[in-house]
């Protein structure tokens, strides 16, 4: 009977069951068409899709800290403007692969700016769980205190070592410009930035689904005292798990002042605030749900402020009140 | 005289101000299955809590196999040999059974196979929703895969908190099954409050009241003194379910 029970239970749903939540997706991404004319509507579409991966990188990393540390790291937003500023640093150093003709160069300044931004920060993030965060676990008020006088520490690192001025963000001369494909504007650095997030999401993905390590980390997601009980040592995962959260604000805050040509100091509170959006809407601790997130609020971002541009900046708060209404635990909760 | 697996040595502990253990003293022995009984709130599952780590002691000591356990963190006494089975199971209801299983391992060697093969063969369910998601199995089928996580290493000492709880009777007599099992290879110290399970399997008992242990003895005297077990269990001859002498 017990065997008939579970039978059912993993039956797969009904046709209409497993479709409807994505046609009624893909009925809400059409539906600016209706006020949008086609060939802007695609752009705006590539714009959205950049900036929802774009954003995708901050978030999964506060996803994936608050969903197995339960650590609500305000310093999140600090760590994405270092990684834009290591970016910057790299570009201004490697000036003339930067403006260089050779797609190689350019690919070469790139790369090493976005490996250095993730080490740096990376490495920043190791120090303050291990300094900082780990002394207020279980605390949300004290994460929420501590990690917010991070932020002003890091923020101001920043303004002494960067100076407090805006700056020009250097982008490698290959991908800046675009391409005109059937009389669409195709950006080039967009198209860029959602073929990384993709990487990344694959990369993320395959880490969790098929290496031990990634299902030891979503067992953590669930029950951590259990995957301490069971022999691993989750301080070390816990340390691990931070790094890598801060490697990829990193390479969002890089990826995110590339797309906008500009950094400053304080760029991190203003993308940090959408990073907990999408965490919300997604649901916390899901990867995926983070990508989902991501994307929703890009393209609303993009298509709003293309109609109603005075409703842009609420278009995300209202989704998210919407969803958490129907869903209050987001689109794909992680059970702890 | 067997070998002591397990000493806890008049160890008190604390959740948060209250003072849960108040100076517990026990011993398991090898080749046998010690059961520690007790009314709701005596402090057992606290005891193996803070075995295991999960839970700091304050005073006292634990040793396994005469080394000391209590300083150190969870993970580090697990990798000494210790299993365990918490009273909520801790299934990690997202994950597979395989992966669930994986988590497990700490090593994946010919050793740990063989393990797992003698694993699957006392629990055929496991094998047979081997890809399926562990929060969809049934109560019993969860407390399986709770017990064969624990025993897949090179487990010495299993500690399992209340396994009965919640499954249906016919569940719990396979449970005495896999557990007369389990003790060929592992010591056993059981905290359980359904008594046709904890006689069926245990060699050696003792009840903990308010934080202190306030009996101890061999599981067949514990069976015919109804006197201890109407104070401390809760159960008389003639709520007995199973109609037998227990």
């Amino acid at each position: 009977m017990n065997n008939d029970k579970i039978a059912m239970a993993l039956k797969p749903a009904g046709h209409w069951e497993r479709h409807l939540p994505l046609a009624i997706g893909m009925g809400l991404f059409l539906l600016p068409l209706l006020g949008i004319p086609v060939k802007t509507y695609l752009t705006l579409t590539i714009a959205g899709l950049a900036m929802g991966m774009l954003l995708f990188l901050v978030a999964s990393g506060v996803s994936i800290i608050f969903g197995l540390m339960d650590v609500i790291n305000f310093a999140h937003g600090a760590l994405f403007t270092w990684g834009a500023y290591v970016g910057f640093s790299i570009f201004r150093l490697l000036n003339k692969w930067v403006d260089a003709e050779s797609v190689l160069q350019n690919v070469g300044a790139f790369t090493i700016a976005v490996v250095a931004a993730m080490v740096v920060v990376a490495f920043l993030g190791v120090v303050l769980e291990r300094v900082i965060v780990r002394r207020v676990y279980g605390s949300h008020l004290f994460q929420i205190l501590i990690t917010f006088g991070s932020t002003i520490v890091l923020v101001e690192l920043i303004r002494v070592l960067w100076g407090p001025n805006d700056e020009v963000m250097p982008v490698p001369l290959r991908f800046q410009g675009n391409w005109d494909v059937m009389d669409v504007i195709v950006l080039r650095y967009p198209i860029v930035c959602i073929l990384m997030g993709l990487a990344v999401y694959a990369l993320i993905q395959l880490v969790l689904k098929r290496t031990k390590l990634g299902t030891i980390v979503r067992a953590g997601v669930e029950d951590l005292d259990m995957v301490q009980a069971m022999g691993h040592n989750i301080f070390l995962l816990l340390t691990g798990v931070f790094a890598v959260g801060a490697a990829l604000a990193a390479l969002g805050g890089l990826a995110m002042a590339m797309f906008t040509l500009q950094v400053y100091p304080d760029m991190g509170s203003t993308y940090l605030l959408f990073a907990f959006i999408v965490v919300i809407i997604g649901g916390l601790g899901s990867v995926t749900g983070s990508l989902v997130g991501a994307l929703i609020v890009g393209l609303a971002y993009n298509y709003v402020a293309y109609l109603i541009p005075w409703a842009a900046a609420g278009v995300n708060i209202l989704i998210m009140i919407v969803i958490l209404l129907i869903r209050p635990t987001g689109l794909f909760p992680v059970g702890k | 005289m067997n070998e002591i697996v397990l000493a806890v040595e008049g160890v008190h502990t604390f959740i948060g101000r209250h003072h849960i253990l108040q100076g517990v003293s026990f011993e398991a022995t090898a080749d046998n299955v010690t059961v520690l009984i007790g009314r709701n709130g005596a402090g057992k599952s606290t005891a193996l809590r803070s075995i295991i780590g999960l839970l700091p002691t304050s005073e006292g000591r634990i040793l396994h196999r005469g080394r000391e356990i209590h300083k150190k963190k969870p993970y580090q006494i697990a990798r000494e040999g210790i299993g365990f089975v918490p009273e909520h199971m801790g299934i990690f209801s997202n994950l597979t059974v395989e992966e669930n299983m994986r988590v497990a391992m700490l090593v994946e060697d010919a050793a740990t196979a063989h393990r797992l093969e003698r694993t699957l063969a006392m629990f055929g369910d496991l094998r047979k929703f081997w890809t399926a998601k562990a929060g969809n199995l049934s109560g019993g089928q969860k407390q399986m895969l709770a017990i064969a996580r624990a025993i897949v290493n090179d487990t010495s000492l299993l500690l399992v908190d209340e396994p009965s709880k919640g499954l249906a009777p016919i569940i719990i007599e396979s449970l005495i099954d896999a557990i007369n099992q389990i003790k060929e290879h592992s010591v056993v110290v059981l905290v359980e409050q359904n008594f046709h399970l904890a006689s069926s399997v245990g060699d050696q008992y003792y009840i903990l009241d308010d934080g202190t242990v306030v009996q101890k003895g061999v599981m067949e005297g514990l069976a015919g003194n109804q006197e201890l077990k109407s104070r401390y269990l809760g159960i008389s001859k003639a709520e007995n379910p199973f109609g037998n002498e227990q």
